[in-house]
């Protein structure tokens, strides 16, 4: 059985995470700090939708942005020589995109929880508003965000739709697990296809346990 | 020293307008709930932003919308004990009392430590909030403001959410507490004993407009206003027409009253306290002025006193002492003492 699928995966995935975890909690306190309802309604719509949207729609978007034909791909190509289409980025830059409004969604979820009058009396006690969110927004807010981010990371390992598109299917360097899978069983290799269902399988259950873990794990604080 | 507030906020069903002025000593905002009381004290606090005015603490500004000055809370220096505490779940005792102190780490803990004396809090250092008792929790609230050296401490509500059993004592315990803080508090209440109890001034507000302020006990004894009367506990109010400077007719209760002050032209209303009235004997009842004779309708026993209700809906609340010495207990002649006549007006 060749392992570089199961390697590939893990690494895309573990990039990923990193680059969601960020953006999500990032994108999460400036939309919860917003004003404007409507504003906030809008931005919300554009952030979720790679969550409802069909992957192959938004692997279809990426090749827009990124096609070597396109602005931005080819200003990537001709000025800083990078080519994403078709490139270990681009499984990365998939599993992105798919996996942020998890962690957006349960950030912003877990953010918005937090007792405003915590916050309130933060700000009456002196503290600055960056203080506030590393030592009473984001303690309290954890068990949310520490869910959100293993539901993205299992969402980016699985990502197959947009990988596709945007990144293909070539061994060695682009294929992924889910891809591994596909290609596998289209070759009537089922016994190979079944050892990296195995592997996908022991890692989601991992995944769901450690998030059923982090949701119900005893506090001290709280009875 | 001193604390200006002239501010005007449109919140949904009312427009806050409350201006007032103190000079560094114990101010109480009395006013029915939801009047816009606490939205008042997160204006100064800066949580909340008004739509005009000005507030000046000890002469910096803080707020003034023409200058478009607006500093934010963390640049206040004001103390604000939250009605719920607002204490951190996640930080033990010592860390909740330490999170506004900015200075070395020897300076904190000597500060907290202190604190934790003087506030009564031995051996809880390491306990989370929701390990402490209502009464500990409010303990620590206070300590982290003081702690903090706020210019000016704000109060919200402070005992709404303690047991009434332990609101006594732990209302002289926190005015003994407050004697550590050496500044200007700022107390919001909905009731007339906190506030007679703990404030030297009063602020009353009503439907988010404050209507009065001034000493406490003298809006006690003439509140001047129907809704300064009522917060203050008038049980007795009746609408009034003015006959001639010295005589008014309470519609309510189908009698004339007799006053040797001359009775201001706005009066509308007049008010007896409950407990202002004095049993009088019938004989006496025809040589005196302003008694009335009436039947009793319903008597409600509390711990101390009897609550009779009267025929024309006057309550009187006499001592049980009183209330047993006495024979006839169906028909009453009752004396207004002209002190206890308040003649109220209905607006400013």
């Amino acid at each position: 059985m060749d392992l570089s699928p199961i390697l590939i995966s893990l690494k895309t995935a573990s990039a990923a995470i990193a680059v969601t975890f960020l953006l999500g909690l990032f994108v999460a306190s400036w939309i919860v700090k917003m004003k404007s309802e409507k504003t906030k309604m809008v931005l919300d719509g554009i952030l979720t939708l790679p969550m409802v949207l069909p992957p192959t729609v938004v692997g279809f978007f990426l090749l827009i942005i990124f096609g070597v034909n396109r602005p931005i791909g080819k200003f990537l190509l001709d000025f800083m020589s990078v080519k994403i289409v078709f490139s270990w980025a681009a499984t990365v830059i998939a599993a992105v995109v798919i996996a942020f409004p998890l962690m957006y969604r349960s950030a912003r979820g877990a953010f918005e929880q937090v007792d405003q009058n915590l916050i309130m009396a933060a700000r009456t006690l002196g503290m600055s508003e960056t203080r506030i969110f590393w030592r009473i927004v984001m303690p309290l807010a954890l068990p949310g965000v520490a869910a959100g981010a293993i539901l993205s990371f299992a969402r980016g390992l699985g990502e197959f739709g947009a990988t596709a598109m945007i990144a293909g299917n070539i061994a060695n360097k682009t294929r992924t697990l889910p891809l591994a899978i596909y290609a596998e069983v289209a070759a009537g290799n089922m016994q190979t296809a079944a050892y990296y269902v195995i592997v996908v399988l022991v890692i989601s259950f991992i995944v769901v346990v450690s998030t059923n873990y982090f949701a119900t794990k005893e506090r001290k604080y709280i009875k | 020293m001193g604390l200006l507030v002239d501010i005007k906020k449109r919140i949904k069903d009312f427009t806050l307008d409350v201006a007032f002025e103190t000079y560094g000593d114990y101010i109480g905002i009395l006013g029915a709930s939801g009047c816009g009381k606490s939205m008042t004290l997160k204006c100064i606090s800066g949580i909340e932003t008004p739509d005009e005015g000005r507030i000046v603490l000890n002469g910096k500004v803080l707020f003034d919308h023409v200058k478009k000055i607006n500093l934010k809370p963390q640049e206040r220096n004001i103390g604000y004990l939250f009605q719920n505490y607002a204490l951190f779940p996640h930080m033990t005792v010592e860390e909740n009392i330490g999170i506004g102190l900015s200075c070395s780490k020897t300076e904190k803990e000597e500060k907290v430590s202190g604190m934790i004396a003087s506030f009564h809090l031995q051996g809880m250092e390491k306990k989370y909030p929701n390990q402490l008792s209502g009464g500990q929790q409010q303990r620590v609230a206070l300590a982290r403001c003081i702690a903090y050296r706020p210019d000016v401490l704000l109060l919200d509500e402070p005992f709404s959410a303690l047991d009434s059993h332990l609101k006594e004592q732990l209302q002289t315990e926190v005015l003994e507490l407050l004697k550590l803080y050496h500044g200007e508090v700022l107390m919001v209440t909905h009731s007339r004993d906190e506030a007679y109890r703990f404030c030297k001034n009063l602020v009353i507000i009503d439907k988010g407009s404050s209507v009065l302020f001034g000493d406490t006990k003298g809006i006690f004894e003439q509140p001047r206003l129907l809704a300064a009367a009522r917060l203050t506990g008038c049980k007795n109010i009746s609408e009034c027409e003015v006959m001639s400077p010295q005589r008014i007719s309470a519609v309510d209760w189908d009698i004339t009253l007799e006053t040797e002050k001359t009775v201001p032209e706005k009066t509308k209303y007049v008010g007896i306290r409950a407990h202002e009235f004095e049993m009088i004997d019938a004989d006496r009842a025809k040589e005196e002025k302003n008694t009335l004779k009436c039947r009793v309708s319903n008597i409600v026993e509390d711990v101390f006193e009897y609550n009779i209700f009267l025929e024309n809906k006057i309550l009187y609340k006499v001592k049980k002492v009183e209330w047993d010495s006495i024979k006839d207990k169906e028909n009453l002649y009752l004396k207004i003492p002209e002190d206890s006549i308040l003649l109220l007006e209905k607006q400013k």
